[in-house]
């Protein structure tokens, strides 16, 4: 099959569409994902296509999603969930962190939970509060979670189907300022493997590392250093956890310059941590200290105010001028 | 019929034998057969030593701590019973006797309180989930369980346990709302032992009885008397056949007494006065049936010698398990945290075993 222009709130669908299809044991549910088909749409038509037992609404109580995601899970199912939105997982984060992350360690690998989380997070979007959280580091920071996050459709597809497909729980969140974004996707090219970041553009000056919804900001911030002369490499790590070591220090290495950008506060971050492994892994290969453009340390700001939390072009540019270059 | 009509619980606890052993009418509750109330004596007096022989093992150090269900291996036993093979049993810290009794092996449900790792046993042998710590946690993952099982169309049943304390909390509600809606084959069995740690029920809840609490969500609600081994378990059966009959949950209720301190480590002489436990010895489960047993001359003294010699040998076996000292591999410390450890886990792995090669070990 060719490929298709799709948004990521289509590919999504399409993932879970084809999961559904391929493997009789999954199961999506959450608050309004029926019939509604999910305040994104993201589960639009799977009730209709297949039944109201195979994608079905729930009451509105998170922990009860995912609880319930976790007995299933236990007894031969593959649940994927919905949280509407990141701040509104937060009453399931008992489950999250006490069950869903520890299962297979308690039971000393006896029972595994193949089970996605799915969450729409960040900005982006004009949320009010509550809407907008980048919440990935509670997730990361807890062993036993893979935390994925797309920045394009066709990853949106394939690691959905690959989150699906995993023996272990996954947090999968979702850039909701990426879902209306359309871009080629070919469903049947080979999947790339959970766990592996990318590099989204070549470059020799310095490498902007980023994920999900900072992928295109850092893209854009790399298009505009160009224009100036200055070659900038992107990275997307795609899945915070299982972390990509390698493909991050290797392109690292290769331009001896790092910027992190990632809309999350940045203290005790996900930013932080590939701070921290990179300047750990690379600091022979590094001409200045790593910086970090992420959000402040402040509660998502109302809509009028949000601009000025996001990682933004100009941000990322300055991050890049501050990196030495009086030292070449 | 007779026991449970509507959705609310019974004004009294019901009953089928009162404290000296007497039948007691009027609960509409089938009388359990003298077989099947072997069955439960046996249980009850294995139950009792397993709950005496875990507080001796804490004494010689051998068990870190250990919450004694002792007084209430009605409801232990009447959990366990209640059940069909292939049913599901979903218990907390306290029903360790309720796992033994559903056949799990007692060395290995003491692996957790033994320090070796958490969890000790299969879930997936006995139909028994880990015991769980955090309190009500584990109501919404019993009805997961049953929810899966209904919708592939099998008649499993799932138990699931906690005490008065986790009915504040929010998830005993999530699932009670969850079943209810989804109709899931669950019981949820309350034990009510009066105390969660220090707290006493009346700051617990005002709600006219823990079983009132099924109402708001539709959920049947019945109440028991917890220390008549035989109302226990009449209740739990016809709770486990209404849900196997597609009728949905029951929450049931079973009036007991914590007779010890929380664990080991608590003291309750600050918050409770002796005064206040004397009455309940004389409510003990396991006499209550005795001498109805042996008042109907269905428990001889050979019996009850055989009876005795079944729980000293399951005694003996946790005392030669529990003696036996395995050091937990800190290699496995990484093995079970994903299917395939990540590439970090692996180097944190080479890492310990590093330092433990450079130590000598």
């Amino acid at each position: 099959m060719a490929t298709e222009k799709l948004s990521m709130a289509q590919a999504l669908n399409r993932a879970l569409r084809d999961s559904l299809a391929e493997d009789p044991s999954v199961y999506v549910f959450g608050e309004d994902v029926g019939p509604l088909g999910g305040v994104f749409r993201i589960t639009d038509g799977l009730t209709a296509e297949f039944g109201e037992d195979r994608c079905f609404d729930t009451p509105l109580a998170e922990s009860g999603i995912v609880g319930m995601a976790v007995g299933m899970a236990m007894n031969g199912m593959r649940p994927v969930v919905e949280m509407q939105f990141d701040a509104f997982a937060y009453p399931a984060f008992e489950q999250i962190a006490s069950h869903v992350a520890k299962t297979r360690n308690r039971t000393r690998g006896r029972v595994g939970l193949p089970m996605v989380i799915r969450v729409p997070f960040a900005g982006g979007i004009g949320g009010v509060e509550h809407h907008c959280d980048s919440s990935e580091a509670y997730y990361a920071h807890t062993p036993g979670l893979k935390v994925v996050t797309p920045a394009t459709p066709e990853d949106a597809y394939f690691l959905l189907r690959e989150a699906i497909a995993s023996p272990d729980p996954v947090v999968f969140m979702e850039p909701k300022k990426l879902y209306w974004a359309k871009d080629e996707v070919d469903v049947d090219r080979p999947a790339p493997a959970l766990g592996k970041a990318v590099v989204r553009r070549e470059g020799t000056d310095a490498t902007l590392i980023a994920y999900g919804p900072s992928v295109p900001t850092a893209l854009e911030a790399a298009e505009a250093a160009a224009q100036e002369g200055r070659s900038l490499q992107v990275v997307d790590v795609r899945s915070p956890v299982p972390f990509d070591d390698e493909t991050v220090c290797a392109a690292v290495r290769s331009t001896g310059r790092a910027v992190v950008v990632a809309e999350a506060s940045g203290y005790a971050s996900v930013a932080s941590e590939i701070v921290a492994r990179v300047t750990e892994r690379c600091f022979h290969s590094l001409a200045a200290p790593v910086r970090r453009v992420t959000g402040f340390d402040i509660p998502f700001p109302p809509p009028k105010l949000e601009r000025f939390q996001l990682p933004g072009v100009d941000r990322i540019l300055d991050a890049v001028d501050d990196l030495q270059w009086e030292d070449q | 019929m007779g026991g449970h009509q509507g959705l609310l619980p019974s004004e009294e606890p019901l009953r089928l034998l009162d404290e000296q052993g007497s039948r007691v009418d009027g609960s509409g509750l089938p009388m359990p057969d003298h077989r099947r109330l072997l069955e439960v004596y046996t249980s009850l007096v294995i139950g009792r030593r397993v709950n005496d022989q875990a507080g001796a093992l804490v004494r010689q150090g051998r068990l870190a701590v250990y919450p004694s269900s002792h007084g209430q291996e009605a409801c232990q036993t009447g959990a366990a019973l209640a059940l069909a093979d292939g049913d599901w049993l979903f218990p907390t810290y306290r029903d360790t006797a309720a796992v033994i009794a559903r056949g799990v092996d007692p060395v290995e449900v003491l692996t957790l309180l033994k320090g070796d790792w958490h969890s000790g046993y299969d879930p997936y042998a006995h139909n028994v989930a880990p015991q769980a710590t955090p309190l009500a946690t584990q109501l919404l993952h019993a009805v997961g369980v049953a929810h899966a099982a209904r919708l592939r169309g099998e008649d499993t049943v799932v138990m699931a346990l906690c005490g008065d304390g986790a009915t504040s909390e929010g998830d005993f509600h999530e699932a009670l709302n969850f079943a209810a809606v989804f109709k899931a084959p669950v019981v949820f069995f309350v034990q009510n032992n009066e105390y969660a740690i220090s707290v006493p029920l009346a700051r617990q809840s005002a709600a006219p009885s823990l079983a009132h609490k099924g109402v708001g969500y539709g959920v049947d609600g019945e109440r028991v008397d917890g220390n008549d081994p035989a109302a226990v378990l009449a209740v739990l059966e016809q709770a486990v056949e209404a849900a196997r009959s597609g009728a949905g949950p029951r929450l049931v209720e079973a009036h007991t007494y914590r007779m010890q301190a929380h664990t080991n480590a608590d003291d309750d002489t600050r918050y409770r006065d002796s005064g206040e436990v004397d009455p309940w010895v004389e409510r003990d489960p396991l006499l209550r049936l005795e001498k109805y047993l042996k008042r109907k001359r269905v428990l001889t003294k050979a019996r009850r010698s055989e009876i005795t010699e079944a729980a000293e040998a399951v005694a003996a076996h946790m005392r030669e398990g529990v003696a036996k000292d395995v050091d937990p591999e800190p290699a496995e410390l990484f093995a079970h945290v994903f299917a395939d450890p990540t590439p970090q886990l692996t180097e944190q792995a080479a890492f310990l075993a590093d330092e433990l090669s450079r130590e000598g070990n």
